[in-house]
């Protein structure tokens, strides 16, 4: 072999190594984003499961409560006035400062403390009277402080936190008055103008509805419509049309279905607005052709001689259909329905237009009571200026992609588990 | 009242079920039946249930209508405008109801009594028309059950109606989507000169905003120019596509052509992960940790960034779309037949070689295809460009500065309460519609590529 053979050849071998490096860095690529995606993710998120409370004493005074009565009853617990004891328990962790100044106090829990005191009281009646350590909510704020996502280096005037209160939270952690717990509320709360009170409940609710609804219009839509194009349809120019619509349907930009939601269902058949029930047909809707076409693949799966042996033994079309053909399918048909289940449980933009985003701080009972969905939450979570929102929302997303993958899940194993293989 | 009539339906529909069987396993004592004893059931279920609901739904879709009309007959003389009309006939209806806080007036208080006269006269009717038209439908089934008629048949064809009834609604869904776009972006352009919305180059749709009153129509023209939107979405698209091709392309040639098995097995799943995560969480992650990352080091190069930048945008929704194109193109390039490569590796040529030589050209249109889907769906996509780029419309070819695409617009304006009728709102219908004109224009050409590259291997 000469010289300039052996150089050409060289090259080509380099060109091939270099070409498989360039598929391998794409992959690379690929791989390494997901993981700084869901490291930057967990990272943020993590603390949001964390719920920071304050120590401290209450006296449960009866004279400084209004209570008149010697035994007062659960009712007169009730009307009892909790203003003064709250406001002392928290003045209390600092008997030094001037009365003016008691707002600084006042500030580190959340303003909910004087209904926490009560509903302390209320659930241990037997306190009344006594001095007891009560743990109330840290404001979201001094929250950060103590997760550690708040510099505290920065000029003070610049601070939501001031030097006083950094003072007395230093104080109180070292004397471990500081708790940090788990963050029950986080799942139980609806949703709130304060971070350190909002929490998933109803945008949760809203979305369990709205996937409620979404299915039960679109399964039995697109199962239907998936039988008669596989099975029944003449070879014609209509089905070829429907067949078309289907595909197009398919690759529509979700907000179009949101502004059909709006153009049709609010303004002409008038249902309510902000509801899961609008949000779940919108989302149906889009759901509609994926459930046909996983539908209609998984029906073709099955091997034409089901359907010859069910007719040979004198069944008709539509029995061959409806006992063989639709049952041996459904493994294919219930995990493409989960898909597409799960990726109308990440849709946004459809139900910000149909007014799901609307601020929703009680918990929906019905599909017809105003809602969130979780990814609306994430949405105007991430659109408030707090910091306190920021951990919230990377904790909304982990709650979210958690469903996820647990629907696709149970989609994989429906699929290996009951499918039947031919062949 | 309603439910109690549907129940009622449900109820007799399934004891005629019942009703049926039994009537044939009579029949079958004394002759030979037509069809299986549960066909008769079925037959008789049907007629029972299907005629009555199909009354029922038909007058409850056209109740509402024709009682406007009629309580809105006594008001014609008056000159009134469309949406004064709307506004008597809600207060009508809010007294009706007793739901009404405001000034009674005795006109309205009379068109209240009628409504409520002509609602009940009108239930009244319904219930009666209803039964009648299920006893009738049910005596004729019963009819011909005694006759012992061929019963498998009428069903069969009852169940395929209903079938072929479920596969149109996906077209009635098509057909809801032009007909609500349309009907509100045709009122749009009655308001603003089409040519003004297509070539004017100035968007700003808050400017328009009077309270009371219809806005100047000078102001109009120069506020719902589209073309910063429309150059903004194919702009941040094609930022997208610059990062999504290359690595899409090559991945989805690497796992096609060189990766083992078993990194096939594991690498295909997780890439196709990032299509699944919601594009929520992307627009939040543009919006944290991309914007700030892209303004830092436009920055420390002495550029000004904005913190909502064109490029945070479009290269986080790439990264979207990376799976579609490199799933699309591993399936396409799978597709090119083995005798291809065969052909071109005993001419000597390496991998590679064969991979750009003989295979890409072969599966170019799928690719094509793809890259037209991937498009497609970068310039629909919302929620990134709504948290992470800017929500205000420049026209502008600079990745660094911000700028708005025809989703983010639509939402912004959409977002809160809007109202009907006002050009704002329509202007959003009117977008909605291009968009849906250009994803439509790309996908069908996408798909037919991809189908002409089919048909060319099987």
């Amino acid at each position: 072999m000469n010289e300039a053979k052996r150089k050409l050849l060289n090259k080509r071998y380099r060109a091939e190594a270099n070409f498989k490096l360039f598929g391998q860095i794409a992959i690379g690529l690929a791989l390494l984003f997901l993981a700084v995606f869901m490291y930057k993710i967990f990272s943020k998120g993590y603390t949001a499961f964390q719920k920071t409370w304050i120590v401290t004493e209450v006296h449960y005074d009866k004279e400084l409560m209004l209570i008149e009565t010697d035994n007062p009853s659960l009712e007169d617990l009730e009307n009892a006035d909790y203003y003064d004891i709250a406001y002392k328990a928290m003045t209390r962790l600092d008997p030094s400062l001037p009365e003016e100044d008691d707002r600084q106090l006042i500030q580190m829990v959340a303003f909910t403390y004087e209904q926490e005191v009560k509903n302390h009281l209320l659930k241990n009646p037997s306190l009344l009277g006594k001095i007891v350590p009560i743990r109330l909510t840290a404001s979201d704020d001094l929250d950060q402080v103590h997760k550690g996502n708040y510099p505290r280096d920065i000029p003070e005037e610049d601070r939501r936190v001031n030097d006083y209160q950094l003072k007395i939270y230093d104080m109180l952690n070292e004397r471990g008055d500081i708790l940090s717990k788990f963050n029950l509320s986080f799942f139980t709360n609806p949703d709130s103008r304060e971070a350190e009170l909002a929490g998933i409940a109803s945008s949760f609710m809203g979305t369990v509805f709205s996937i409620l609804v979404c299915l039960a219009f679109s399964f039995p839509i697109a199962v239907l419509a998936a039988i008669y194009l596989e099975e029944f349809a003449p070879k014609n120019k209509f089905t070829d049309f429907i067949e078309v619509n289907i595909n197009n349907l398919a690759a529509v930009p979700s907000i179009v279905f949101g502004l059909l939601g709006l153009g049709v269902l609010l303004a002409v058949f008038n249902l309510p607005r902000s509801t899961p029930l609008v949000g779940g047909i919108t989302l149906s809707l889009m759901t509609l052709p994926t459930i046909i076409i996983a539908a209609r693949a998984s029906l073709k799966a099955v091997p034409p001689s089901i359907r010859e042996a069910a007719l040979a033994m004198g069944a008709s079309n539509m029995q061959t259909t409806m006992h063989h053909t639709v049952p041996l399918s459904m493994p294919g048909t219930l995990s493409g329905t989960i898909i597409g289940l799960a990726q109308a449980l990440g849709e946004t933009a459809p139900l910000i237009l149909i007014g799901m985003v609307a601020f929703v701080n009680t918990i929906p009972g019905t599909p017809v009571d105003p809602a969130a969905s979780l990814p609306v939450q994430i949405y105007i979570w991430s659109e408030s200026a707090e910091r306190g929102f920021v951990e919230k929302v990377s904790a909304c997303i982990m709650v979210l992609l958690g469903f996820l993958i647990l629907m696709n899940l149970a989609a994989q194993i429906i699929r290996h588990k009951f499918e039947r293989k031919w062949n | 009242m309603n439910l109690v009539l549907i129940s009622l339906i449900l109820l007799l529909g399934f004891s005629s079920y019942y009703f049926g069987r039994k009537k044939a396993t009579i029949i079958q004592s004394s002759q030979r039946l037509t069809a299986l004893p549960k066909f008769y059931g079925y037959y008789l279920a049907i007629w029972c249930a299907a005629p009555a609901l199909i009354i029922f739904s038909l007058w409850s879709v056209f109740e509402p209508t024709i009682v406007k009309n009629f309580i809105l007959a006594d008001y014609l003389d008056q000159n009134l405008t469309k949406n004064e009309l709307q506004l008597i006939y809600t207060k009508v209806k809010a007294l009706a109801l007793g739901t009404y806080t405001g000034d009674i007036n005795n006109f309205l208080d009379n068109s209240a009594g009628k409504y409520i006269q002509i609602k009940n006269m009108a239930n009244n009717a319904k219930i009666v028309i209803v039964l009648a038209a299920l006893i009738l439908s049910l005596s004729y089934a019963y009819q011909s059950i005694k006759k012992n008629n061929r019963m498998r048949e009428p069903v069969e064809i009852f169940l395929k109606w209903v079938l072929f009834t479920a596969s149109l609604a996906a077209v009635l869904v098509t057909i809801g989507i032009v007909f609500s776009l349309l009907f509100e972006a045709i009122r749009f352009f009655q308001s603003v000169r089409i040519f003004d919305f297509i070539f004017g180059t100035h968007w700003y749709p808050a400017k328009t905003f009077v309270r009371d009153g219809q806005p100047d129509p000078e102001l109009m023209k120069d506020a719902f120019g589209a073309v910063p939107l429309f150059a903004g979405t194919f702009f941040i698209a094609f930022i997208a596509m610059c990062v999504a091709i290359p690595v899409g392309l090559l991945s989805g040639i690497y796992l096609a052509e060189y990766a083992t098995r078993k990194v096939r097995k594991y690498a295909k799943p997780i890439i196709e992960i990032l299509a699944g995560i919601p594009t929520v969480v992307y627009g939040f992650f543009a919006a944290l940790t991309v914007g700030p990352f892209v303004k830092e080091i436009g920055n420390s190069l002495g550029l000004e960034v904005s913190s909502e930048s064109a490029l945070a945008a479009g290269a986080v929704m790439g990264v979207m779309i990376i799976p579609f194109i490199s799933s699309l193109s591993d399936d396409v390039i799978s597709a090119v037949p083995q005798n291809l490569r065969d052909g071109s590796y005993a001419m000597g040529a390496t991998k590679s070689e064969t991979i750009k030589k003989v295979i890409f050209p072969a599966a170019l249109p799928g690719i094509v295809g793809s890259i037209l889907l991937a498009v497609s769906r970068a310039v629909g996509e919302t929620m990134i460009v709504v948290m992470a780029s800017g929500l205000a419309a420049n026209l502008t070819a600079n990745p660094l500065e911000s700028t708005s695409t025809i989703t983010a617009q639509i939402v912004v304006i959409l977002i809160g309460d809007q109202q009907f009728g006002d050009p704002k709102t329509q202007a959003a219908f009117a977008l909605g519609i291009s968009l849906f004109v250009v994803t439509l224009f790309l996908n069908v050409i996408a798909l037919t590529v991809v189908k002409k590259y089919r048909e060319k291997y099987e």
